[in-house]
């Protein structure tokens, strides 16, 4: 069971803010879908090796040639904030 | 369809072509559309009047779907996060459609970061469905399939995770295919579940589906999950089924499955059969375990695709700057849909420390058992026939407050997506004047079949050039 | 022991002598340019691109860690480590994770009591992330500034055991790390950021704290003591060290704690879906095979081959431009003067100049020391010479000349003998007449005449002889 001691932990580590009053739903949702998923728990997967992709490639690689990058300009035309070239954060801490 | 396009613009004027289409949907209450390159579309089209260039698909009009990267057009995904981007470069499948002479005229509507199944999602508000403005288009690619099904788009690009081409294709009687997972480059693809997802073709016919996914496939070395292959989908096109083996998985009919659906899907058969193929019944005993796992695999990539959207670097910036994590933590609340939520914060839990091994690994194990389960069916039959979806198109609405129900209507397109075989919705009835659409599906690069026994179907059948009637 | 320290390092080393970045074809070239010139969609993390991995990265990867005495994985994987942090685009970091590509190698260094053997965890690759400008200092900055020119540079991390026992050692270990990579070719450690280490310390029996963002070699000394002085004070405060991650302020020479909300982390590590498996197995014998003679066995065969001592044979192949200076002078001169004049004189010159051993050309080098070898010059001259190369330029001979520096030759003795005894006739009739003084006044003329470079013996000599010519 997911509780909302929950919620704001995953809220920390997803970095999305989750107000106090959008909170409960959320627990009854998570709850509602993960045991939605519990339903593999009847599955035997002991022996079973996870598949990460479906392609069989191996050993896909580019040589090593600098190529062309984007002109400054264009680097930061979509910054919302930006200064003197750089790209403007919010403070560290 | 395309072809005869191509010789229309040919001999007459793609300027007057393209500017005719933007005026349709400039009329349209479909909502197909978040942004029309009007400008840039109707400059080429004059250029190509002015001196025609060859391709496959010189002077063609193309709709791409919004989360496909198109340099110098608003690309957006259907997020507030991303209102604004405009790209820097161009995916691959759009380099290569401007390669072989496509004209980009516009960028269309879908689910936010094609999660769903509705379009509703959208933070542009939903697309309504040609045949029935109440009721939804399908998704998420619903901008697509809508466009294409009301005249609003010659043919368009999509992208499917668990059914985001077949399902609009489905709801909105026209063809869509999902290739093999590796046949098309997923660059310049906005990452939504990145071991799951192709881009693909919508189009009114399967020919037409052909010769866009011919021009989109291919090796793409900024791709390391693109796959070497051939193409000439167009070749042996009209070579037909016979002695054709068709499987008719049991687990995708019955209970679930609206009846005036597996009607049509059962005439469908029989049309096959009909044309010389043979089916018999075949299982695929992990389905009931697809749509978890799939869930699950999906959100776990998604909250590490979706991590990066930020405010910093392009997107959404809302609120004062206080220190980072909060300001990043203020504007991906304000700028991601409920939907986009949950999937984020519950991939995000499924990876997390103590967790990985119950949701993660287990989906990728049960991942393995269905991949198994396709394979063990390729080596009798051919090709796979279901219903693409269990119903026909449902009401905006209608499913969207309730998660399970609407998750549970992708339940036979995940399966192909965790397989990664090819995939294919073409319109096969209606059911209550709602199209109802056919899914075949082959192995693993047989695109060649699967386009041969569509179109054998397609010949012998009416349904493909239903059109509705005009929404305006 | 009561006040035991116990360090283990993380180094992060910049393959700089690539062309291009790890997953993307920016140049890496970058240090003198402007911020976010060497960017594209890619190292930028811009929606819908993807990487793809430099293979030369990865075999400079399987040098490096078969150098380090590691075993190279016959698989290896690249995994995404999920964390936010504005200095990384896609909130992501492409690393290695389960799959490292080397496991458990090991190097030797000059510990506090001898010879030492510094174990190696693991050697992986992964992205280097952007550059952080802060407004000011990191806890007090209003604001970020980002540049992303150096994010997506090929890293590898080479993440020790806790076998080292002090700062100074922490520090021969990275100057030992830093020789081998020199010797690999596959690294510029003078570039800014090139190396930068993490380390974990703590002393015997307390808790320990992770020291980040230390630069380079010389830095480590300052930061660990730094921590040492900090640990223990907290100690004899009564309190405990607690386990947190500082953060080390090289302008202020402290370190500082972050947030310990930041201990919370949880990086959701999974494989990375946008890339596939690496099987090297096969490239490891020719790599292996093309491996080049590394510090220690060059060091072993100077001293045997050229007959120099241990203290000489280690100066001069800790770097691998100076050992095959060596080699070069050693094979036109006697190697063991050569050593001598090479570890002991010119890179002391160097050092002090801060110069590198391009600055100083091999046959200069050999001309000094034949110089030396026929006693044309003193051992001051030649330093003098050293010197007068290295500030202003010139070659030994001009040198030599021009600050007449040489030793006089016979000839100007001889003349100058001649000349004085003609000038000298009271003294030579002095001298004849039996007195034997008078002599040295006439040998002080030929000092005076030689200004002073004549051996005074010899000219007594030449002086008897020329006077029994007469
Ligand atoms: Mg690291
Ligand atoms: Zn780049």
């Amino acid at each position: 069971m997911i509780t909302g001691e929950d919620v704001d932990h995953i809220s920390w580590l997803a970095s999305i803010r989750v107000a106090e009053n959008e909170k409960d739903e959320f627990v009854d949702q998570f709850n509602t879908v993960l045991d939605y998923f519990h339903q593999l728990d009847e599955l035997d997967t002991e022996d079973v090796e996870p598949t990460y992709r479906v392609v069989e490639l191996v050993n896909v690689f580019r040589e090593d040639e600098a190529k062309e990058s984007l002109p400054q300009e264009e680097s930061l035309r979509n910054a919302p904030k930006r200064e003197n070239g750089y790209f403007k954060s919010p403070r560290i801490v | 369809m395309l072809r005869e396009l191509k010789e229309e613009i040919a001999s007459g004027s793609a300027e007057e072509v393209i500017s005719a289409l933007l005026e349709r949907v400039k009329r349209s209450k479909l909502n197909a559309y978040n942004a029309l390159a009007e400008e840039s579309a109707l400059a080429r089209a004059r250029k190509f009047d002015g001196s025609p260039w060859a391709g496959r698909m010189a002077g063609i009009p193309i709709a791409i779907k919004d989360s496909i990267s198109t340099r110098g057009i608003e690309t957006t995904c259907s997020s507030r996060i991303l209102q604004g981007y405009i790209p820097p470069y161009d995916a691959h499948v759009i380099e290569r459609l401007k390669a072989e002479g496509a004209i980009i005229i516009g960028k269309t509507n879908m689910d936010e970061f094609c999660m769903g199944t509705s379009t509703e999602t959208s933070c542009f508000g939903p697309t309504r469905n040609p045949w029935d403005t109440e009721r939804v288009p399908g998704g998420s690619s619903g901008g697509s399939a809508a466009a294409v099904a009301a005249g609003e788009a010659s043919c368009a690009l999509g992208s499917d995770t668990g059914g985001s081409i077949r399902c609009p294709a489905s709801f909105c009687g026209i063809v869509g295919m999902k290739p093999t997972y590796g046949l098309v480059s997923r660059y310049g693809l906005i990452s939504y579940a990145n071991s799951l997802e192709q881009i693909g073709p919508l189009a009114s016919t399967v020919e037409d589906a052909a010769l866009v996914l011919e021009v989109i496939a291919g090796h793409d070395p900024r791709d390391s999950t693109s796959a070497k292959t051939e193409g000439g989908y167009l070749d042996g096109l009209e070579d037909g089924v016979r002695g054709m083996v068709c499987g008719v998985p049991k687990e995708y009919f019955g209970e679930g499955v609206d009846d005036s659906v597996e009607r049509s899907v059962w005439d469908a058969i029989s049309v096959l059969e009909d044309l010389g193929a043979s089916w018999r019944e075949v299982s695929l005993p992990h389905t009931k375990y697809a749509l978890a796992a799939y869930y699950i695999i999906a959100m776990s990539e998604a909250s590490s695709n979706l991590a990066r959207f930020d405010g910093l670097r392009y997107g959404l910036r809302v609120g004062t700057d206080k220190d980072w994590h909060t300001t990043f933590s203020e504007i991906r609340a304000a700028g991601f849909g409920p939907e986009v939520k949950r999937r984020i914060l519950l991939g995000t839990y499924a990876l997390s420390a103590g967790y990985y091994g119950r949701y993660y690994l287990k989906a990728l194990k049960v991942r393995t058992l269905i991949k198994e389960d396709f394979q063990r069916a390729f080596q009798d039959v051919d090709v796979l026939v279901t219903p693409t979806m269990p119903f026909p198109a449902f009401r905006i609405g209608e499913r969207i407050q309730d998660l399970l129900s609407l998750y549970m209507a992708d339940v036979f397109t995940v399966p192909i997506n965790l397989a990664g075989v090819p995939a294919i919705s073409l319109p096969c009835g209606f059911a209550g004047g709602l199209p109802v659409g056919l899914q075949i599906v082959g192995d693993h690069f047989a695109e060649k079949t699967v386009f041969r026994a569509s179109r054998a179907y397609e010949d012998a059948t009416p349904h493909h050039a239903a059109r509705p009637q005009e929404v305006i | 022991m009561e006040g035991e320290v116990i360090i283990g390092l993380e180094v992060h080393v910049q393959l700089n002598k690539l062309n291009s970045k790890l997953f993307c074809g920016c140049s890496t070239d970058y240090h003198d340019d402007d911020p976010n010139t060497h960017t594209c969609p890619v190292c930028l993390g811009l929606p819908g691109t993807l990487p793809v991995i430099n293979k030369k990265a990865v075999e400079y990867a399987i040098r490096v860690a078969l150098a380090l005495n590691c075993v190279v994985q016959e698989e290896t994987l690249f995994y995404r480590k999920n964390y936010y942090y504005p200095d990384l685009p896609k909130a992501f970091q492409i690393t290695q994770y389960d799959y490292p590509l080397g496991l458990g190698g090991h190097i030797l260094i000059k510990g506090e009591d001898g010879e030492r053997v510094v174990r190696i965890n693991r050697v992986h690759m992964e992205e280097d992330p952007g550059r952080l400008v802060h407004a000011g200092t990191i806890d007090r900055a209003k604001y970020t500034m980002v540049d992303y020119n150096r994010c997506g540079m090929a890293l590898l991390e080479v993440v020790t055991e806790p076998d080292l026992r002090s700062p100074k050692e922490a520090r021969a270990f990275l100057d030992k790390l830093r020789s081998i990579l020199d010797y690999l070719d596959v690294f510029d450690g003078d570039l800014e950021g090139a190396m930068r280490v993490d380390s974990n310390l703590s002393l015997a029996g307390g808790d320990r704290a992770e020291v980040k963002n230390i630069s380079g070699h010389k830095g480590v000394e300052k930061a660990l003591n730094y921590e040492i002085t900090r640990q223990k004070n907290v100690r004899r405060r009564g309190m405990k060290v607690v386990l947190e991650t500082r953060h080390y302020d090289e302008l202020r020479g402290v370190t500082v704690s972050m947030r310990t909300k930041e201990e919370a982390h949880d990086y959701r590590y999974f494989p990375e879906p946008d890339l596939v498996p690496m099987r090297i197995a096969d490239w490891v014998p020719r790599v292996q095979e093309e491996l080049p003679e590394l510090p220690d066995a060059k060091r072993d065969r100077f001293r045997t081959q050229y007959g120099i001592t241990d203290d000489h044979a280690k100066s001069l192949t800790s770097e691998i431009k100076v050992a095959n200076f060596y080699e070069r002078v050693a094979g036109k001169a006697p190697p063991k003067l050569a050593a001598v004049w090479v570890a002991d004189v010119l890179k002391g010159e160097l050092n002090y100049r801060d110069l590198s051993i391009e600055n100083f050309h091999e046959d200069q080098m050999v001309e000094i020391l034949k110089m030396l070898e026929r006693e044309a010059i003193t051992e001051k001259g030649a330093v003098e010479v050293v010197r007068q190369i290295l500030d202003e330029g010139g070659s030994p001979a001009e040198i030599v000349k021009a600050m007449g520096l040489g030793k006089a030759e016979d000839d100007a003795v001889r003349v100058a003998v001649r000349a004085a005894v003609a000038e000298c006739g009271p003294a030579v009739e002095d001298y004849r007449g039996g007195n034997e003084k008078a002599i040295n006044f006439i040998v002080g003329q030929v000092m005076k005449k030689t200004r002073g470079r004549a051996d005074p013996g010899e000219a007594n000599r030449l002086v008897k002889e020329a006077i029994e010519e007469l």
